[in-house]
């Protein structure tokens, strides 16, 4: 019979995770406003204004306008609340 | 996450080479299903055209048009898993399944709760051991980590501490330094792609208690409290703060040999100047360990010498700007500079911090300048304003008096310093007196 030998679990612990649901989707993007949200991780500017531009040659009937945070990395509950107040639907470019 | 929770439909656009660790940072904030396109890495760099071949080429991840996928995100329809998110929980036991020691060992190891090297099996009799290392119950909490800010905090108790204390060889009387590390809140294993460490340093009377070693080859592998003690920071913060695992918590591209132990003594004995935490206020019988974010780069050098300031500052001016260096220098280069005139640790300080210069052009030409200092600059917060003002060809100082820190540190075989990244206004420090 091999010696068995008890030890402790070396993890620390995880918080609960709660389930949150989507946002309702929009049934089209026509004629809405899209944030297009710059992390401002480094040239993500550039990605936003291109995509802004291939809304503007594509779907000219949706309003962007590209909305940046206080700082990188760091909640900016003042931006979301923006974005909650003045947007339909939003991009966040480009995180990790 | 909490503009869709707020009832806003969102995209989140990712590089492809961070999609498990999108997805998953998803799933353990309840939004599995949450809708992400993925553009191929790199952004950096690239010109406008290149950005835009993106958006109009194909989502690498999901294999489909990249804006097919980002506007059927905003306007396709709801699944019953959208609509609910997921709840779980994930329970940490405290002891593992008997087993044998071989398959144990296997299980540390597959299980990434290792850095590879061989551990101490963390057996009740071993961890009851450690515990007697500190006054402070079990149970108690020691705090939170995680491996970078958009993750969720893991708590840990000083159990779990002294069990990652045991599994890197560490002995009790070493603990209440362990515990002061993990108390700092600062991770040993920050999952950037920038391979970031913590280096840290101890000062006070228990660094002679317990037999650190800050003479010669204080950095190296000759003590068994430095090695220990540093490999314990680092065992504890991947297992407390929920893995360092490659492509889902650990991202650095190129690593850090400093991850495996960075916890060093000053050699305060030797140094002509206050050790680093009398100059921040503690006493000198206080005994103190400052953990800091960094450790990205290493410079070395001699001196002082005749050409000493030309050295310093070419060194300092190719210091990664985001990141002041800790100078680490041993006491012989710290009697130099006292002959020089720089009675103390601040007034070499202030002259570096004068002296650390590069272009603006250059100082703004960096990842974290960019990232993490512009929009700080744009918001009028002095004094990196300024220097987003300053013509591109401009010489402008790169840090601030406070963010540089000099520690003493070393065996006199040799007039050798090095600078080693880590902002001293972003380190933490905690007294070991404290955790005893």
């Amino acid at each position: 019979m091999p010696h068995l030998l008890t030890v402790h679990d070396p993890r620390g612990y995880a918080p609960k995770v709660i389930g949150k649901r989507l946002a309702p989707r929009l049934p089209t993007l026509e004629g809405k406003v899209l944030h297009l949200v710059d992390c401002l991780f480094d040239n993500s500017e550039v990605f936003m204004q291109q995509l802004q531009a291939w809304f503007a040659e594509h779907m000219p009937g949706v309003h962007t306008q590209i909305v940046k945070p206080r700082e990188s990395w760091v909640d900016d509950p003042a931006m979301r609340a923006r974005v909650v107040a003045e947007a339909d639907a939003a991009v966040f470019a480009v995180g990790l | 996450m909490a503009v869709e929770a707020d009832g806003v439909p969102t995209v989140a656009v990712h590089t492809h080479v961070f999609a498990r660790l999108a997805r998953n940072a998803a799933r353990v904030n309840g939004m599995p299903t949450l809708r992400q396109a993925f553009v191929p890495q790199p952004v950096v760099g690239l010109v406008p055209a290149a950005l835009r071949a993106y958006i109009d080429g194909v989502d690498p991840v999901n294999k489909r048009p990249f804006m097919q996928e980002l506007l059927q995100g905003l306007t396709g329809p709801l699944t019953e898993q959208d609509l609910s998110g997921v709840s779980f929980e994930r329970a940490t036991p405290r002891l593992l399944d008997p087993d044998t020691q071989d398959n144990l060992y296997r299980e540390f190891e597959q299980n990434r709760w290792t850095d590879y090297l061989p551990i101490v099996l963390p057996t009740e009799e071993r961890v009851a051991a450690m515990l007697k290392g500190t006054s402070h119950r079990p149970d108690e909490v020691v705090g939170k980590l995680r491996p970078t800010y958009y993750r969720e905090f893991w708590e840990f108790t000083v159990e779990k501490v002294a069990v990652n204390a045991v599994m890197a060889g560490a002995r009790p009387e070493y603990f209440p330094v362990i515990l002061a590390l993990a108390a700092s809140g600062i991770t040993a294993r920050q999952s950037s792609t920038t391979s970031w460490a913590a280096p840290a340093i101890v000062n006070g009377p228990i660094r002679i208690e317990i037999g650190m070693h800050c003479g010669i080859g204080a950095l190296g592998p000759y003590s068994h409290a430095n090695a220990t003690i540093g490999r314990a920071h680092a065992l504890l913060s991947q297992n407390l703060q929920g893995g360092s695992v490659i492509g889902d918590t650990y991202m650095g591209s190129i690593g850090n040999a400093y991850n495996y132990a960075a916890t060093w003594a000053e050699n305060e004995e030797r140094s002509p100047w206050e050790p680093l935490h009398v100059q921040h206020g503690f006493k000198p019988e206080d005994s103190v360990v400052t953990t800091v974010f960094g450790g990205w780069y290493t410079q070395s050098g001699y001196g002082p010498r005749e050409t000493w300031q030309q050295r310093f500052r070419r060194c300092l001016a190719a210091c990664e700007p985001y990141s002041a260096p800790i100078i680490l220098m041993d006491p012989t280069v710290a009697r130099g500079f006292v002959d020089l005139g720089f009675k103390t640790k601040q007034e070499l300080i202030a002259w570096c911090a004068d002296n650390a210069r590069v272009s603006a052009r250059e100082f703004w030409d960096d990842p974290w300048t960019q990232t993490l200092l512009k929009p700080h600059a744009l918001a009028g917060v002095e004094p990196w304003a300024s220097k987003l003002k300053a013509a591109p060809d401009q010489l402008i100082t790169k840090y601030r008096p406070e963010d540089i820190s000099i520690v003493v540190i070393g065996g006199e075989t040799q007039a050798a310093w090095k600078m080693i990244g880590g902002t001293f206004g972003r380190s933490k420090m905690v007294r070991i007196d404290d955790w005893r």
